[in-house]
């Protein structure tokens, strides 16, 4: 098995999580509270993932983060390096793949939180931004594990994207369904299907979880 | 002017029901208000427009010298500026923290620890609301508020989440509170005993406007217009002092004249609140089994439709309500000898 193709997915889903977190649960109570009537707009923006080919979405990230554009000069610029090919540009592309599979958990339990908690927390002084910490992050729980969990499992499996950014450099961009394609064309079925065997395993364990702290999480907090 | 709260806004909402509300309280004369109407006058939202949960669409708020909002000017305060309390008519209680964590909220930790033990919640501290009652829940909410050093406790229907006979204690409980904690208060309510037990001041609220505002006492006994008359629909308000209670009957003194009812174990001094369609009115002192019998005199009759309001001097003022038919029957005219009767369980009981 490639060990080192498997470490370098791990490596990628948990800091893609992370950023995620960072990065979604914002967005995520922009899209629930904003009275803009536009949102819809940025709605879909998130949602494209879901539809469009990894390929397609991979070859904009490239051309977006290429050396001649504004994000990839400034990326030369400030750290010297290219984004092409790397694994910051791949985690760049593999933020905005699974950005969907945040947001829209989160944005669904932000939208079940009954709206009376944040009042009551304002109406005791508490600012906007530590109610959303005090109160409705706690709140959403299940649904920010739901979404960080996915968005996790998500990247572990993704391959398209992956191909077009980060390219098959071992140990920089080399994810395991990468490592599961090399196997293949090179006609090594038994390494191949003891990664698939183990990308499925992690998979459906990662997913398991969900479910299960789902219904936990959930009766200890019943909607009341 | 300092000492009041002046609001004065409307607001209006996509289904086309608007709020119009101009109010006038005397903070410092009327520790507790009390804002009552029927369910959908819009109480709530007018209690939602003062904490700043709502952005009227004109006019301004003002409270003591801050201006809280002012269309004109464009000045909002956000709830937070505000510092209202607001008590949620289910609590909203944080379900995710302990007791003691959600009345330490908007606290600083000796504060809340201090609303902990003044409201016997120290006990409770480390439950989650859900295992705790409904009157528990109540007073863990007022505890929140109190903590957090309001300016103006705002109060939706605090009452109505409980069982009957949680709310009867609750009620003297609740009253005592809100005079102790020196901030003044607008209790929503529909309930009329509520707003006699709880109110020194009271508006009357009908289909977003305010009808009328004042003392609860002058507000009932003389309601401006028929449309506040049917709204608070208790024409006899008397204070009253205990004579004596025995086995659940309670003996009233009003005005010298001896009143029984039914014990509902408040303390003197009280209201004894009568409607006016409980009193009855007989010519000759006939046998009934109706406890209280007056006799008095007819003050004035003036004709309501198909009813006769009877104005009668039996002491005390007693106003009766009647059919124009058995008014006619009885041939009732000002200075005719009559006699009142109203059965115990006519006559309710409220703390004064």
């Amino acid at each position: 098995m490639d060990w080192q193709a498997i470490a370098l997915s791990l490596r990628l889903a948990t800091v893609t999580t992370a950023i995620l977190l960072l990065v979604g649960l914002p967005i995520a109570y922009w899209l629930t509270f904003s009275p803009r009537r536009w949102k819809f707009l940025v709605e879909a923006v998130v949602a494209l993932p879901l539809v469009l080919p990894p390929t397609v979405l991979g070859f904009y990230v490239l051309i977006a983060i290429g050396p001649r554009s504004p994000i990839g000069a400034l990326y030369s610029r400030l750290t010297g390096g290219l984004l092409p090919f790397s694994f910051e540009g791949l985690l760049l592309a593999s933020v905005l793949y699974s950005l969907p599979f945040m947001v829209q958990p989160v944005a669904a339990a932000f939208a079940a939180v009954d709206r009376k908690f944040l009042e009551a927390s304002w109406c005791l002084g508490i600012a906007p931004g530590a109610t959303f910490r005090r109160v409705l992050v706690p709140l959403a729980l299940p649904g920010i594990a739901t979404g960080a969990i996915l968005s996790f499992a998500h990247t572990l499996g993704e391959f398209g994207v992956v191909l077009m950014v980060g390219g098959n450099i071992a140990g920089v961009t080399r994810t395991v369904s990468i490592s599961i394609y090399d196997q293949v064309q090179s006609l090594d079925y038994a390494a191949a299907s003891e990664t698939s065997l183990f990308l499925l395993a992690v998979s459906f364990l990662v997913l398991a979880l969900t479910y299960a702290l789902q219904r936990r999480i959930l009766s200890v907090w019943p909607a009341n | 002017m300092a000492g009041e709260l002046i609001c004065d806004c409307s607001k209006r909402f996509a289904s086309g029901f608007t709020i119009d509300a101009t109010l006038r309280i005397p903070l410092d004369q009327a520790p507790v208000t009390v804002l009552f109407g029927a369910s959908g006058s819009g109480k709530t939202t007018l209690l939602r427009l003062l904490a700043g949960l709502e952005r009227p669409d004109s006019g301004s708020i003002q409270f003591r010298e801050h201006v809280w909002h002012d269309s004109a000017r464009g000045i909002h305060l956000p709830p937070q500026a505000r510092r209202a309390g607001f008590v949620f008519q289910d609590y909203a209680l944080f379900p995710h923290l302990t007791v003691a964590d959600n009345v330490a909220f908007g606290a600083e930790p000796a504060a809340g620890q201090r609303l902990l033990d003044t409201f016997g919640l120290t006990d409770l501290g480390a439950r989650l609301p859900r295992q705790i009652s409904g009157g528990q829940q109540q007073r863990v909410a007022l505890a929140r508020a109190l903590a957090a050093k309001p300016s103006l406790l705002l109060l939706d229907e605090p009452l109505s989440a409980l069982d009957a006979a949680t709310r009867a204690r609750t009620r003297g409980e609740l009253r005592h509170v809100l005079h102790e904690s020196r901030v003044p208060s607008i209790v929503v309510t529909h309930d009329r005993m509520e707003a006699i037990a709880l109110g020194d001041w009271m508006a009357v609220m009908i289909d977003g406007w305010i009808k009328q505002s004042g003392s609860v006492q002058d507000v009932f006994r003389h309601p401006a217009g028929p449309a506040v008359a049917e709204s608070v629909g208790v024409e006899n308000i008397l204070p009253a002092e205990i004579l004596s209670r025995h086995s659940g009957l309670l003996t009233l003194q009003i005005g010298g004249t001896p009143v029984e009812c039914v014990d509902s174990g408040e303390t003197s001094p009280v209201f004894a609140c009568i409607r006016a369609e409980e009193v009855t009115i007989t010519r000759e002192p006939s046998p009934s089994s109706a406890r209280n019998r007056f006799a008095g005199a007819v003050r004035a009759v003036s004709l309501e439709g198909a009813l006769a309001r009877v104005e009668l001097d039996c002491g005390f003022p007693l106003v009766s309500l009647v059919t124009a038919q058995s008014a006619a029957d009885l041939h009732l005219a000002p200075g005719d000898r009559v006699c009142a009767v109203v059965k115990a369980t006519s006559v309710h009981v409220a703390a004064a």
